[in-house]
């Protein structure tokens, strides 16, 4: 299934959680992404990195099907995660999106209270028992590291959080639901340098229990964050390494050109 | 002249022409109001407003007249009450569907129609309420009458379900994406993030689009003086003839003395009316207002 050989400088026992065959994806006449072939390891974190433009956020999407959403968009190739094709007929986007969670960008917490906001994933998968919930929603904040920060106003609007506080409460919020695999778009780019370095711990203590797939587009956090790093251009997969090797010793021309900043 | 004195020149002209035109509307509102209490005043000293108070409204007699405004306050209300509880869940459903289900193609089919009946005269709506709704309804209860405040809520629904629909329709539309997203992302279904997400937050349009129904509700005469069946009663039978504040002026205005007492009180029960549309416009406005819903 994996060509050992393609991948020299992961561990040999190194347990991959997503696995793309071939993926090409459609916005309507136009083509976003060319065979794109990766594999993603459990229980680490990957980073996608590329100028913009480079399809890293598409792909992304593709891991949980929000791509669904788009008018006229359309996949091929195969996506599988856990063994399973997640575009196959009859697949379950309920449960995927339960297994594989996502941050945004942007922040985008609901104009509800703090708590409602991560009772919403259990809620709406069914969970009603009063002390059930807040045992979820006390763990889920305490888990994105903000519960001090809001344990005593839970009942107050999330939107009058700060930024990077709403970010968190989002982690918060995809962590509540129970998934396996965490996606991550972006997630600091919208946050100051202290609220940065804040949601990078976080995903450093996340990395021992999530499988984290994260967009960036600081190649520094990329270089910080991750373990393993993908390198997107012009809708291909370039190379994909253990991320120190793609930082000091990169394999293609392209690489090396794009995080030595000689171009995006 | 030079060409850029000339500019100039047209320049502060137009901004001339167009100030002036833009208070056209402040000074119209400002002259309604003023008029309005110059022909109704006398009325407050001789016989005073106690009498508007009274409970029946007989302005002609030859014992006393009665100018009670309540039998026509209670038909306004009854009558836009009604018309309240057939519009907003219809209007509501509507805009949902328009807004988050339907396909393109269907919402490009639809909404032309909705426009269209927004744009019906009233008085035509009138004839469709005498002709097909008021027999409908004797038949369906078994009346002696159809003209009803059930038949004039009917027919008034029909004029602000559109307006509400697409009131509604740019509230819904306007929550922003990443919500929904939001809530697609963490495993909810599509019809679970409408209810669950867009609609909360698009509520207090939804609100405000509301109130703008009403204000044009109470405000609507002619469908209304055509099929309720104009008789001042204090009802709150849905079944039962009444008679609403703009049918009673509308109906009354054309015969009664110029200056007469009978003449004032029409001219307080357009006072009240005013009155209340304007408050409803001005609480509709707040709401979308705070929550920046203004465009």
């Amino acid at each position: 299934m994996v060509e050992q050989s393609l991948y020299p400088n992961y561990p040999k026992d190194l347990e991959m959680v997503i696995t793309t065959n071939q993926v090409n994806f459609f916005y309507g006449p136009t083509q976003a992404l060319f065979d794109i072939s990766l594999l993603i390891p459990a229980k680490h974190v990957t980073a996608l990195i590329g100028p913009s433009g480079c399809g890293k956020s598409t792909f992304l999407r593709c891991l949980n099907r929000m791509n669904d959403t788009i008018p006229h968009s359309r996949v091929e190739g195969e996506i599988s995660i856990n063994q399973k094709d997640i575009y196959a007929p009859g697949t379950d986007v309920v449960e995927l999106r339960k297994e594989v969670g996502m941050v945004f960008q942007k922040s985008n917490p609901f104009p509800k209270s703090i708590f409602d906001n991560v009772a919403y994933g259990p809620r709406i998968h069914g969970e009603k028992n009063q002390k059930r919930l807040t045992e979820i929603v006390e763990q889920s904040l305490q888990q994105a590291a903000i519960w001090d920060e809001v344990k005593d106003r839970l009942q107050a609007n999330a939107m009058g959080l700060s930024g990077g506080q709403q970010q968190r409460l989002c982690i918060a919020r995809a962590l509540a639901v129970g998934p396996k695999i965490l996606l991550m778009d972006e997630p600091a780019s919208a946050l100051d340098p202290k609220s940065t370095t804040r949601i990078e711990d976080l995903i450093g203590e996340l990395r021992t229990n999530y499988t984290i797939v994260i967009v960036t587009h600081n190649m520094q956090q990329a270089a910080r964050v991750s373990d393993y790093t993908a390198f997107f251009y012009e809708g291909r997969l370039i190379e994909c390494d253990a991320t120190p090797k793609i930082f000091t010793n990169p394999r293609q021309k392209q690489t090396e050109d794009y995080i030595t900043g000689r171009f995006g | 002249m030079s060409r850029s004195r000339k500019l100039l020149i047209t320049d502060k002209l137009m901004r001339l022409l167009l100030v002036g035109a833009a208070s056209t509307s402040v000074l119209v509102v400002c002259l309604i109001f003023l008029f309005l209490f110059r022909e109704a005043g006398p009325f407050a000293l001789n016989p005073g407003l106690g009498k508007l108070m009274d409970s029946q409204w007989i302005p002609v007699s030859f014992q006393e007249e009665h100018f009670g405004v309540g039998p026509l306050l209670s038909g306004s209300a009854l009558v836009t009450a009604l018309a309240m509880l057939v519009t907003v869940p219809i209007s509501v459903l509507v805009s949902i569907y328009i807004a988050e289900i339907a396909h393109p193609t269907e919402r490009e089919f639809l909404k032309p129609f909705i426009e269209i009946l927004a744009s019906i005269p009233s008085v035509v709506l009138g004839f469709f309420g005498l002709l097909v709704v008021a027999p409908l309804i004797k038949t369906i209860f078994g009346l002696s009458t159809g003209l009803t405040a059930l038949t004039g809520a009917l027919l008034l629904s029909l004029m602000a379900i559109p307006t509400i629909i697409s009131l509604s329709e740019d509230a819904l539309v306007s929550v922003p994406y990443a919500l929904k997203n939001a809530s697609l992302a963490l495993g909810a279904s599509h019809l679970q993030t409408i209810f669950r997400v867009t609609l909360p937050a698009a509520l207090p349009g939804i609100v405000a689009a509301v109130m703008l129904g009403i204000g044009r509700v109470i405000g609507e005469t002619m469908a209304v003086l055509m099929v309720t069946g104009n008789s001042a009663i204090l009802t709150f039978s849905p079944l039962s003839s009444v008679r609403t504040m703009t049918a009673t002026i509308a109906a009354e205005m054309g015969e009664v003395p110029f200056g007469s007492v009978h003449y004032q009180a029409l001219f307080w029960i357009g006072i009240i009316l005013l009155g209340i549309t304007f408050f409803l416009n001005i609480v509709a406005q707040r709401v979308l207002k705070k929550y920046g819903m203004m465009k």
